[in-house]
Order: structure tokens, then C-alpha cells, then sequence
């Protein structure tokens, strides 16, 4: 449902501001979500100033630097730095994405930090993904037969591996999810954009021998149809995928199989 | 305190089974409410400021008053449906489900009382 404020616990509070680094010229003012569980007090934004003649081009190079130089407590997830696994995504500026392919000189002004919207914290910029991932499997992301197995391998032709572009690409970030407001206001019974690009993949994957099944599972007020086609998901993906398609087309699978 | 796995709290009740009809019929609904509005708001638009001889004499015709009797119908259930949907978002607990109970007693109601006055308009 609807929540209009935050929390008590999760309004934000003024941070330290922590000291310039010396002798350094180009400055750029970062401001960061803090939290610690262990403090038992509410969330802060500190800033930090990062000497920009020292520091790589993404979001992510900033952080690192932060870690490394400035405040060693500060917590996110990284590893790949190359958009492929997913780890760093954040809301920068205002928009989920990920920390590691999003330039510092797409941002005007200072840069602004938080972690993935509407998700518990677990510390800083850490979002609980336990309930998301558990959406995710929920959908049985995985190649479902009742064909016996064949001898060398499950045959697809081109044109059909070819519906699995676009699809097979998401790197699993919560980008999307995040940033659908039906997913933060329905999030219990809504799969959120994420699990239904999923779902959709292993739909229309014509290996896939469980399709009614499927369908079934997602024959819901909530699960499927909370989708309002407000396609957030979509102008957020880092990846440039669009779930919003994805979802419109499990509800025209689902139509056409009844009409 | 409910001692319940990540994955039992996704399952939830599992699927409703429904979702898809109330898609549909929103599409449909919607794209014929499209198509009647402009016709609608014509009809509604020249009777406006007429005598009363006159306002009987263009629901008295086929046309404008069967278009008036579908959008009544097919507006104040599309209407439920949707209002249905932003309860549901915007709602929880008890009081979502008295004011879907009370949104549909009341479009119902509506319905009736409309048709009642176009048939009493036009017979």
C-alpha cells in the first residue's frame, strides 16, 4: 500500500561533513547516504569531497576513492566494475543505476547518493534483496521439461533464441524493481518488473515445456496485473533492457490464451 | 514475529487465478469508451441550454439514447474496476475492502438511477 513518509527511523538527518583532501584543486562534493544498524540512530547524508584530478570517471571510481582515502566505513557493494554483475546499482542523481557505468560527468552539480529506493538497508549503500531474490526464484528461473532428455542437447532454432534477446541480458541489479512505484507500494504480492522480464524469458524460451504453468503462476491481481505501465523499469535499466514490454507481453500471452 | 522463509513470504497465497478478464475487459472497455466519449459529449454538448420539449425530443431518438445507456453501463463498470485497482493502492486493511464495497454499491446505484431517468426521459 501507498506510503505517503518515511518511517521515523529512516528520516534523514544533516552528516559530517568530512575535511577537503589537501592541496587539491579539483573538488567535487559528494553527498552520501550513511547508516549503521549497529548506532541505533536515524540515517544521515555526509559529505565527502573527492579531488577529481585523482579519481576516475564513474560513480563507482568516486567510492572506491572515498573508501580508500577518506572513510574506510563506508559500505556498498562492487565487483565486476564493468556492468555485468549487478552489485553496484544505487540511486545516483536521483536515478537507479549502477555506480560502475555511470559517468561523473553525466551528473550537474554535486553528486548525490542512496541506496536502491523503498528496500530495507542492511548498511549504507546495501539494500536487502532477501524478499527480491525470492521473488525471483519464486518464478522457477530455470529450463522446465517433461520431454525425456535428449541425447546431446535441447535444439532451438535461431529465429527462437533470437526472442531471448533483450531478455537474457539483465544483469539481476533491482534497478527496475526499485524504481516502479507499484513495486514499492505492493512489493509483498507484486513480482516487480525484474522477476517478470524472468518469468517472461523462461515463457517465451520455446525449450521451455512448463509455458501453462507459468502463465498460471502469474494469473494474479497482484503478481502480474499491479503492473500500471508506468515503465520506470524501463528508462531505468542500466542494461537498456525493457520490462515493460516484457510484462505487456505475458498479459497478451495471457489474453490470447483465453480469447 | 513470524519465523517464515524468504521464499514463503514471496509465494504468499500462491496465484488468484484471476487478473485477466478484469485486463481485458479494462482494454476493451476502454477503447470503446474512447470511441463513444467524443459522440457523447456531442449529444450532451447540443442538449445543454434546450428546452425540455427539446432535450426529450434528441433521447427520444435511437441513437442518442442507447449511446447514453451504454456509456452509463460501460463507463460506471469500467469506473468500479479502476477505482477497484487504486483502492487497492491506496488502501489497506478493512477500510479497503468497505470502500470497495461502497464504490461499487454507489456505481451501481448510479447506473440505475440513470437508466431510470433515460427511460423515464425517452418512454
Amino acid at each position: 500500500m501507498v506510503q505517503l513518509t518515511l518511517p521515523k527511523n529512516s528520516r534523514i538527518r544533516t552528516g559530517k561533513t568530512w575535511p577537503k583532501p589537501h592541496g587539491a584543486t579539483n573538488l567535487r562534493k559528494f553527498q552520501i547516504y550513511r547508516w549503521n544498524p549497529d548506532t541505533g540512530e536515524n540515517p544521515s547524508v555526509d559529505t565527502y569531497f573527492v579531488d577529481m584530478d585523482t579519481c576516475g570517471p564513474m560513480v563507482l571510481d568516486a567510492l572506491i576513492k572515498i573508501k580508500t582515502e577518506i572513510d574506510p566505513t563506508l559500505t556498498f557493494r562492487r565487483s565486476c566494475r564493468e556492468g555485468i554483475c549487478g552489485s553496484c546499482a544505487m540511486n545516483i542523481d536521483g536515478i537507479n543505476t549502477l555506480a560502475c557505468i555511470y559517468g561523473l560527468d553525466e551528473i550537474k552539480g554535486d553528486v548525490k547518493i542512496y541506496p536502491l529506493p523503498h528496500l530495507s538497508v542492511v548498511k549504507d549503500l546495501i539494500p536487502d534483496l532477501t524478499h527480491w531474490y525470492a521473488q525471483h526464484a519464486s518464478i522457477q528461473p530455470w529450463l522446465e521439461t517433461k520431454t525425456n532428455r535428449p541425447q546431446k542437447e535441447w535444439r532451438q532454432s535461431i529465429e527462437d533464441r533470437k526472442k531471448l534477446d533483450g531478455l537474457y541480458e539483465c544483469v539481476m541489479c533491482a534497478c527496475c524493481s526499485t524504481a516502479c512505484p507499484s513495486y514499492w507500494w505492493n512489493s509483498d504480492r507484486f513480482l516487480g518488473p525484474a522477476a517478470l522480464l524472468h518469468a517472461y524469458r523462461w515463457i517465451v524460451d520455446s525449450r521451455d515445456e512448463a509455458t501453462g504453468e507459468r502463465l498460471d503462476a502469474l494469473e494474479d491481481p497482484f503478481k502480474l496485473y499491479r503492473c500500471h505501465t508506468i515503465m520506470n523499469c524501463t528508462k531505468t535499466c542500466p542494461k537498456g533492457l525493457n520490462p515493460a514490454k516484457a510484462i505487456s507481453e505475458i498479459k497478451k500471452l495471457m489474453v490470447n490464451r483465453q480469447v | 514475529m513470524r519465523y517464515l522463509t524468504a521464499r514463503k513470504r514471496a509465494e504468499g497465497k500462491g496465484a488468484a487465478g484471476t487478473g485477466t478478464e478484469t485486463h481485458w475487459y479494462m482494454t476493451v472497455s476502454g477503447a470503446g469508451l474512447a470511441v463513444m466519449l467524443p459522440f457523447f459529449l456531442f449529444i450532451i454538448g447540443r442538449a445543454l441550454g434546450s428546452s425540455y420539449e427539446e432535450v426529450v425530443a434528441t433521447f427520444s431518438h435511437p441513437i442518442p439514447a442507447i449511446l447514453t445507456g451504454l456509456f452509463l453501463v460501460v463507463g460506471l463498470q469500467h469506473f468500479i474496476r479502476g477505482c477497484h485497482t487504486m483502492i487497492e493502492d491506496y488502501v489497506g486493511g478493512t477500510a479497503r475492502k468497505l470502500l470497495v464495497v461502497f464504490v461499487i454499491t454507489f456505481s451501481y446505484f448510479l447506473m440505475a438511477a440513470g437508466l431510470f431517468a433515460l427511460a423515464k426521459l425517452v418512454l
